[in-house]
């Protein structure tokens, strides 16, 4: 059983009560941009066999959304954050990388 | 290749079976090839058979990173059906189920086959509008299916309770020469015939990236050193994004764990496959008697071939309301699978950016059915760069928004 970390509330909660809403940090396009580049944001993700940044919504619980930094290939969580950031926050790169010194992120 | 036959059975009773030859050869690789596949599933080892069958290419190499059939050709529930919505859909699964019919006599490998027939269960009003819209798709593909009463399930399904309190049996979408196959023979079977015509099956050989030349693929590198070649198709279900990302290119694919378990064996219950798509759930009984259980994707991105417990759970609970009878089944083994999925839930079998590198993934929870109409149409696209089959199917389709939407058509199941 998955078990996040919900920023927003502070429970420890379940992936029953969690809804999984995708890849974090999509960079929005809209009307005026290109066809790649809606189409990448619509369509392409990233799908790494590693860490991952990912949108959670604490569904049965306090209802907020939030982000989490997860490895696919050990389903380890290195910690979650606040969904109103851009990017990942530098405590959280400190996290993984702590456990994956050779991770980097990507363009 | 000595044949399989009665006679080659009497012939090895009569000295102790040793005469019994590998069903296929396990060469060191070659410095190059014609064509190369990676992956060697079901899918991958069905497009070398037909491109040497079909097209006479027989210097190829199909590599693979563990063993013969070990990912999700193995861990499938096995079933075969073709009743989809959409024609492009329709027309890949149904020339697939086709070449099931004779797979064994082609192949001279028995695939246990089983034409024991299909029914989607319609357990709510709009699944039966759903599967009524299909029977009449159906009907103007050339798909044989019908959609049936539930008086008429009942016939064909005694062990199923109609009146459920959530979720009551409404009818049914009935495909008499849908299934079941026996998926390790598939791959066994495949890899025979290939052997055969000499290709190279190398196994226990991980490709770990993608040569190129002025964007064109000139070869990959390997556990076991280079291979060259100037056609690459990439077959590797929940892998290729990570193959994707050797070459170059990005897929708009997530991967997802699947999950399946089986009963104990009991006596013969059912003898055709169930889906009730409304719950998750589908079920069909082995001929080891074992019920074969299948249940809906996790949500999240997961490449450890396991899943959660409550995606089990919630199957289960379901499908005991519809089958009363399973309830004080002990389940014997329960496993997962890495399934691909894209946007529209069909598969992609396209060329792609990098010249020479074809791809087919994205068969999601629905790929062993596929089997042999995915490689016939993604041989022909690598052998001569175009197949009615896989024209519907390329990577474009995302970017030209001509989506072939089976998530809206077929629910969830697959």
């Amino acid at each position: 059983m998955l078990i996040l970390e919900c920023p927003c509330c502070g429970v420890m909660a379940d992936e029953t009560e969690l809804a999984p809403g995708g890849e974090a940090h999509l960079k929005r396009y809209g009307p005026g941009s290109s066809d790649e580049d809606f189409e990448g944001y619509l369509f392409h993700r990233v799908n790494p066999k590693g860490v991952h940044f990912e949108r959670w919504r604490h569904a049965n619980g306090c209802g907020k959304w939030f982000l989490a930094a997860r490895c696919t290939n050990t389903l380890e969580v290195f910690a979650t954050y606040s969904a109103q950031t851009p990017e990942p926050p530098q405590h959280v790169i400190d996290a993984i990388r702590a456990k994956r010194p050779d991770w980097s992120i990507e363009a | 290749m000595r044949r399989y036959s009665a006679f080659a059975i009497a012939r090895e009773a009569a000295r102790y079976h040793q005469g019994w030859e590998r069903a296929w050869a396990s060469p060191e690789p070659k410095k190059s090839y014609d064509a190369i596949i990676v992956g060697a599933g079901g899918h991958g080892l069905a497009t070398a058979f037909y491109l040497g069958k079909n097209f006479g290419i027989t210097n190829v190499a199909v590599i693979e990173k563990g063993w013969l059939g070990g990912g999700n050709t193995g861990r499938n529930t096995t079933i075969i059906r073709s009743n989809y919505l959409q024609d492009a859909s329709a027309a890949i699964y149904e020339k697939a189920r086709g070449l099931y019919e004779t797979m064994s006599q082609d192949l001279n490998y028995n695939v246990m086959f089983s034409p024991r027939g299909v029914i989607m269960l319609a357990q709510t009003h709009h699944e039966v509008r759903g599967y009524q819209r299909t029977a009449h798709a159906n009907a103007l593909q050339g798909v044989k299916t019908e959609f049936i009463s539930p008086q008429r399930v009942k016939e064909i399904v005694p062990i199923i309770n109609l009146d459920g309190p959530r979720y009551p049996v409404l009818g049914g979408l009935w495909q008499a020469r849908g299934g079941t196959a026996r998926h390790d023979a598939v791959a066994w079977g495949y890899a025979r015939a290939c052997s055969d015509m000499g290709m190279d099956i190398i196994q226990k050989t991980e490709v770990t990236g993608v040569r190129k030349e002025n964007g064109a693929v000139v070869g990959v590198e390997t556990s076991r050193g280079f291979i060259g070649t100037k056609k690459l198709g990439i077959v590797v279900a929940g892998h290729s994004g990570v193959l994707a990302d050797m070459a170059g290119f990005r897929l708009p694919i997530e991967s997802v764990a699947l999950q399946a378990l089986v009963s104990e064996p009991i006596k013969p219950c059912m003898d055709c496959v169930v889906m009730a798509n409304t719950v998750h759930g589908y079920m069909s009984q082995s001929d080891k008697g074992e019920m074969v259980i299948g249940g809906g994707a996790d949500g999240y991105n997961n490449y450890t071939q396991r899943g959660s417990f409550h995606h089990i759970e919630e199957t289960v609970r379901a499908l005991v309301e519809t089958f009363p009878m399973i309830s004080r089944l002990k389940q014997l083994r329960q496993w997962g699978g890495i399934v691909d999925m894209t946007g529209d839930r069909s598969p992609i079998l396209s060329k792609t950016p990098v010249e020479g590198v074809f791809i087919n993934c994205g068969w999601g929870t629905g790929g062993f059915k596929a089997i042999p109409g995915s490689g016939w149409g993604f041989a022909e696209l690598m052998a001569r760069g175009y197949s009615p089959l896989t024209a519907e199917f390329g990577l474009n389709r995302f970017k030209e928004g001509r989506f072939i939407d089976e998530s809206v058509a077929a629910g969830v199941a697959h």
